[in-house]
Order: structure tokens, then C-alpha cells, then sequence
């Protein structure tokens, strides 16, 4: 076999492409929803400057054209080809609130913290959640696992932007144990990026609250999981052999049960990823953590149009590759898959 | 008519025998029914609280007034007790417009097979990786949701594709087992394999879907409230705690119970939820039951 017909037929190439086609279709059904719907963004931003600046129809038209890197007069196929044409070159149009402003430079000053924020939540939530998972599942019917399994199960069900109010309230507000006003924003003004311990520790001080949000209200969901999915792997023909040959009850844990029950909870990581970075809409608006999610919302309230497309696509497309490389982490953690061929 | 009956036993009586058998299970079950007891018949019994005392904001729970006043004086009680038919009853349709749609492509998908499965899979798949919250609050810019049918519809139109994974791998499991191929052999057609044979078995997991759908849905239908997304009015939990937001109430000590009713009330019936299923799930799945 030669390696063109290996590399069409790898489980990362047909992955690949599979992202790829999904990132079109989004951006397609974007293009739609702005163009096409009964009171799409154009036509409004159109009506709003003939009513308000006393424009004509064409001048209006052509201000409009302008601001989303279109040519309204075009057909619309050509006019959904120039957009798409736009957009692989990094061209989002520009925002209507902060005349102006490309709306490709105002994601990069939100996305880092979207991504900073949920990336290590994830990590955090992931580790401890499988780590505590394995614990109680060998102590199962122990009281640390009811324990457990029960404050597991009221932090699943509490949707993360109640839980970020309900943090705010108990410890900002009634203890007054955290300075809840000056936790806002990304980074305190004047305080210069950098690697500078001031930097990093402002860094950590505003985002401790979203991450603590995101964290506590993930983690019992892992728990949950790999406690069930370890009580299942402990059951299969291998561990019982591993445990006749007289292996060490710690390699058992670690190498032949730990490993295995991690698989069955990859497929969940992806839908917890996109989970997240939706959530974060929400979250960030509970905190005013300026990132991705807040300028979804705040976007839509101001009826900044070309910045919420451009925000949706982002947090999309950031899922979409988080996705992916969730997927590719999976198929090498698990060598079925890749030699499977189905998915 | 033994029929109906069979089946009437073995989606409702026979899951309510095994729940209680589960402490968890149980309590969830009964506190869901506490909650939509009071929702629907509650408001009947307890007038709702609508003048304003302005020399009364902000009461901590007394006799009174068992969870305190709100920003204008009103008892938050009758407000909870008010606010819950909105909020569920937008969340069983949103659970009843995402089930069926997941019942029917994944039933199709997982039976018909082939490049049909293809297609609606691939559908699936995509639908599924675009994040559903910032989806709805980008719909929710262009249609106004003022109207609870239309919210349930949108929130159900996106929130499908998981469930519909689920149960085409269902519908594909059973496809092997062997009373549906026995039904095939005596060619008794795809729609009786389908009405008496596959969806009698499935109904257990479909019961608990629609359960996690409507949490589900309540997770999008307040969060798009407390966005301000949503022009609804009228008495509901998701609006109390917009309002007790807008007004800033979280940052006055003695607007605790205010603030937290609604929330409690939100959580309350999400854990009830979740329990309630994670029990049915534990007697449905038998590896599960063995280990406990």
C-alpha cells in the first residue's frame, strides 16, 4: 500500500475531513440565517440608517455592503462565494457598536480567555472526576461512595449558571469572603501582559470563579461515569486473568482497569467540550468574564450583528477542532479504532 | 385489550414496583411529583400575591410569609408556586418535540440501515457538534419567543441529535436479538415490528430520555430568560430570577430566600429528575443492578 491510499484511508484524515465538512456547513447555515431570514441583520441595519440618518435606500444598501464585506446587488450564490471567500481570509466584517472595528480583532481579544478558562476547567474536571471515580468504584457501597455519589449527583443537576449565582451569593455576598466586583473582567486595568507574577496571578484571580464554576459543576458527571464504566471493566475476562497471574493489585488498578474504563468516557469529553464552550455564554455573563461567550450575549443585546455571526462561527468552529482533537487523542489511546475503520 | 393492558404494566407498573426498591429512586420520584403537584394544582389552592408593600421588601422567611418578600414587597411563596406550570410545561413539550424527532430518525436510521442511516447520521453528527445554547440565543435575536409553544418548539428543533445517536444504537441492538427475527420470518410487517415489538422494548429508555430531555430543556429555556433573550412575561422561575438579577437583589443580605426560591426550586427538580432516572437506569440495565 502505498502512503496517498494509506494517508486517504487514516482515521485522521477521514476525521479531518469530516471537521471540515461540518465547519462548511455551519458557516452555510450562518450565511442563511443572516441573509435570508424575515428580518435578517441586513435588512434592519438598512432600515435603521435610512430611518435614523435619513440615508436613501442605495446609500443605506451601500453602508450595509460595507460593514459585511458584501455585494448586496450581486446574486446570492456569488454573494454566498464572496462571503465564504471573506471568511478564509480572515474577513468577518465590521462591527456596528464600535464603528469600525474589524470584528476578526475583537474575537482575538475575547477567544484566548474563552479557551484559557473552559482548556483548564476541563483538565481539572476530567482528572479529579476520574481520578475520584476509580476510588469509590473499589470502595463501592462504602460510605465515602454514597457520599460522593450523592453530592455527585446534586452538582449535576445544577445548571453551572445557577451554580455560579449561588457561588456568588454564598461566598461574595453573605460571607463576603471574596471581592466580588473587583473579580470582573479578564485582567484588572493597568496591569501590563506579560510573564510577570502580577500578570499570572491577576490571570488566575479573575478566572477563578468561571473555573470553579465550570469545574464543580462538571466533575460529578465524571465521577458518575467512570464509576460506572470501572465497575464494568472490572467485571471483563482480563482482569480476572490479570488477577490469577498474582499481578500487583496497583498495576490492576492503574494499567488494566484504569485504562480501559477511560475509553467509554472519550465519547462524552467531545459533548462536554461544545457543553462548555456553550455554557460559556452563560457563565461569562454571571461573571462578567469578558471572553467569547459574554460578547455572544452582549452582541445580541446590542444587535451587533457582523460580531455575533463572527462569535457563533468562533465558538463553533473552537468546538468543532476541540472536537477533533479530542477524537484523535481517543484513537490513540484506543488502537481499535484506528484499525476498526468503522467509527 | 390483554394487550394494552401487558403494556400498560410494563411501562408504568412495573417500573413504580422496582422504584421503590431504591431509596435515591424513590425520593426522587416523589419530590418530581411534589413539584408538578404543586405547579398545576397548587395555584388553585394559593392565590398568587400581587400588591405591592412597599414598607415589607426584602422579608427573611417568617410565618408569614414562609420564603420571604421580594423587591416590591410580594410573598416569593405564591410566586413559586405560581411560577412552576410555565416553566415545565415549555420543558415537556420541548422533551416531547426533541423525543419524538429522535424516535422516528432513530428508529429509521437504525432499521432501515444502508445509505439512508448514512445520511441521517451524518445529519446527526453535525447538528449535534454546533454548541445548542449559543444556537438558541442566536434564533432566539431573529424570532421572538414570546410564545411558550413556539420557545418548546425551538428548544426541542436543536436539543434531538444526542437522543437520536442513542437510540438508533438501541434500534440496532435489538434489530439482532431474536423475537424480531422471528417477526421478520412470519413477515409480519414493518409497522407491527416496529409498534409491538421494538417500541415496547425501548419504552423504558425512551421514558428516561424524555426525563434528561426536559432537564435539558429547562437548563436552555431559563438561561435564555436570564440572557433577557426571551420577551415572556407572567408568573414563572426563570423570569423571578431574571428579575431578582436585573435588580440586583443578590447584593442585598436580606434578599437571600428571594433570590434563592426560584434557583432551589430550578435545582430541586433537576435532581429529582436526574435521580429518578439514574435509578430507573440502574433497574432497566441489569450489569448495572448485579454490582450494586
Amino acid at each position: 500500500m502505498n502512503w496517498t491510499v494509506k494517508l486517504f484511508k487514516s482515521y485522521i484524515f477521514r476525521r479531518a475531513i469530516r471537521a471540515f465538512i461540518t465547519v462548511l456547513i455551519v458557516v452555510t447555515i450562518t450565511f442563511f440565517i443572516v441573509r435570508l431570514m424575515p428580518g435578517n441583520p441586513i435588512e434592519i441595519y438598512i432600515g435603521q440608517l435610512m430611518s435614523q440618518y435619513g440615508m436613501t435606500f442605495q446609500e443605506a444598501k451601500n453602508a450595509a455592503a460595507a460593514l459585511f464585506s458584501l455585494d448586496l446587488d450581486a446574486p446570492l450564490f456569488s454573494q454566498y462565494l464572496d462571503y465564504m471567500k471573506n471568511l478564509f481570509r480572515g474577513d468577518l466584517g465590521r462591527s456596528f457598536v464600535s464603528q469600525g472595528v474589524k470584528v476578526v480583532e475583537l474575537i482575538a481579544s475575547y477567544l484566548p480567555w474563552t479557551l484559557f478558562s473552559v482548556g483548564i476547567s476541563i483538565l481539572l474536571s476530567f482528572t479529579i472526576g476520574i481520578t475520584l471515580g476509580i476510588v469509590i468504584a473499589y470502595k463501592r457501597g462504602g460510605l465515602l461512595d454514597q457520599i460522593i455519589s450523592s453530592i455527585s449527583t446534586v452538582l449535576t443537576s445544577i445548571p453551572n449558571y445557577l451554580l455560579g449565582i449561588i457561588l456568588l451569593i454564598l461566598l461574595g455576598v453573605q460571607l463576603q469572603l471574596i471581592p466580588v466586583s473587583s473579580m470582573r473582567g479578564t485582567v484588572s486595568p493597568g496591569i501590563k501582559a506579560g510573564f510577570t507574577w502580577e500578570f499570572i496571578s491577576d490571570v488566575f484571580k479573575h478566572a477563578a470563579l468561571p473555573i470553579l464554576t465550570y469545574v464543580l459543576s462538571t466533575v460529578g458527571g465524571w465521577i458518575l461515569s467512570m464509576r460506572g464504566s470501572t465497575l464494568n471493566t472490572l467485571g471483563e475476562d482480563f482482569v480476572t486473568v490479570a488477577k490469577a497471574r498474582g499481578l500487583p493489585e496497583r498495576r490492576i488498578t492503574f494499567t488494566y482497569v484504569g485504562r480501559n474504563a477511560i475509553l467509554p468516557l472519550f465519547t462524552s469529553l467531545t459533548m462536554q467540550i461544545g457543553f462548555m464552550m456553550g455554557g460559556s455564554a452563560l457563565v461569562e455573563f454571571i461573571f462578567v468574564y469578558k471572553g467569547v461567550g459574554w460578547a455572544l450575549w452582549s452582541s445580541i443585546g446590542q444587535r451587533d450583528y457582523p460580531v455575533m455571526q463572527g462569535v457563533f462561527l468562533i465558538i463553533t468552529i473552537a468546538v468543532i477542532v476541540a472536537n477533533f482533537l479530542a477524537d484523535l487523542l481517543y484513537g490513540k489511546l484506543d488502537p481499535r479504532i484506528k484499525a476498526g475503520g468503522t467509527e | 385489550m390483554k394487550k394494552f393492558k401487558n403494556f400498560l404494566w410494563a411501562v408504568f407498573v412495573q417500573p413504580l414496583i422496582l422504584i421503590a426498591q431504591n431509596k435515591i429512586g424513590l425520593a426522587g420520584f416523589i419530590v418530581l411529583l411534589v413539584i408538578i403537584f404543586m405547579s398545576f394544582v397548587g395555584p388553585y389552592i394559593i392565590p398568587l400575591d400581587t400588591k405591592v408593600k412597599l414598607d415589607k421588601i426584602y422579608q427573611p422567611p417568617s410565618w408569614e410569609h414562609i420564603l420571604g418578600t421580594d423587591s416590591e414587597g410580594k410573598d416569593v411563596f405564591s410566586q413559586i408556586v405560581h411560577g412552576g406550570k410555565a416553566v415545565l410545561t415549555v420543558a415537556f413539550l420541548a422533551a416531547l418535540f426533541s423525543t419524538m424527532i429522535a424516535v422516528t430518525l432513530g428508529i429509521t436510521s437504525g432499521f432501515v440501515g444502508g445509505r439512508t442511516d448514512n445520511i441521517i447520521m451524518f445529519i446527526t453528527e453535525v447538528v449535534l457538534t454546533i454548541p445548542q445554547f449559543p444556537l438558541l440565543a442566536v434564533l432566539a435575536a431573529f424570532i421572538r419567543l414570546s410564545n411558550p409553544t413556539l420557545l418548546a418548539f425551538i428548544l426541542g428543533a436543536v436539543s434531538w441529535p444526542a437522543l437520536t445517536r442513542a437510540i438508533r444504537s438501541q434500534a440496532l441492538s435489538l434489530r439482532e436479538r431474536d423475537f424480531i427475527e422471528a417477526a421478520k420470518i412470519l413477515d409480519l410487517g414493518a409497522l407491527h415490528i416496529i409498534f409491538s415489538e421494538i417500541l415496547p422494548n425501548m419504552m423504558s429508555y425512551i421514558t428516561i430520555s424524555f426525563v434528561m430531555a426536559m432537564t435539558g430543556a429547562i437548563y436552555s429555556q431559563v438561561g435564555l430568560i436570564l440572557l433577557g433573550l426571551v420577551p415572556l412575561s407572567g408568573q414563572n422561575w426563570g423570569i423571578m430570577i431574571q428579575l431578582a438579577w436585573t435588580r440586583g437583589a443578590i447584593f442585598f443580605k436580606d434578599s437571600l430566600s428571594y433570590i434563592l426560591s426560584p434557583i432551589l426550586a430550578i435545582v430541586l427538580f433537576q435532581w429529582s429528575a436526574v435521580s429518578f432516572t439514574r435509578s430507573l437506569e440502574g433497574i432497566f440495565n441489569p450489569r448495572l443492578r448485579v454490582r450494586r
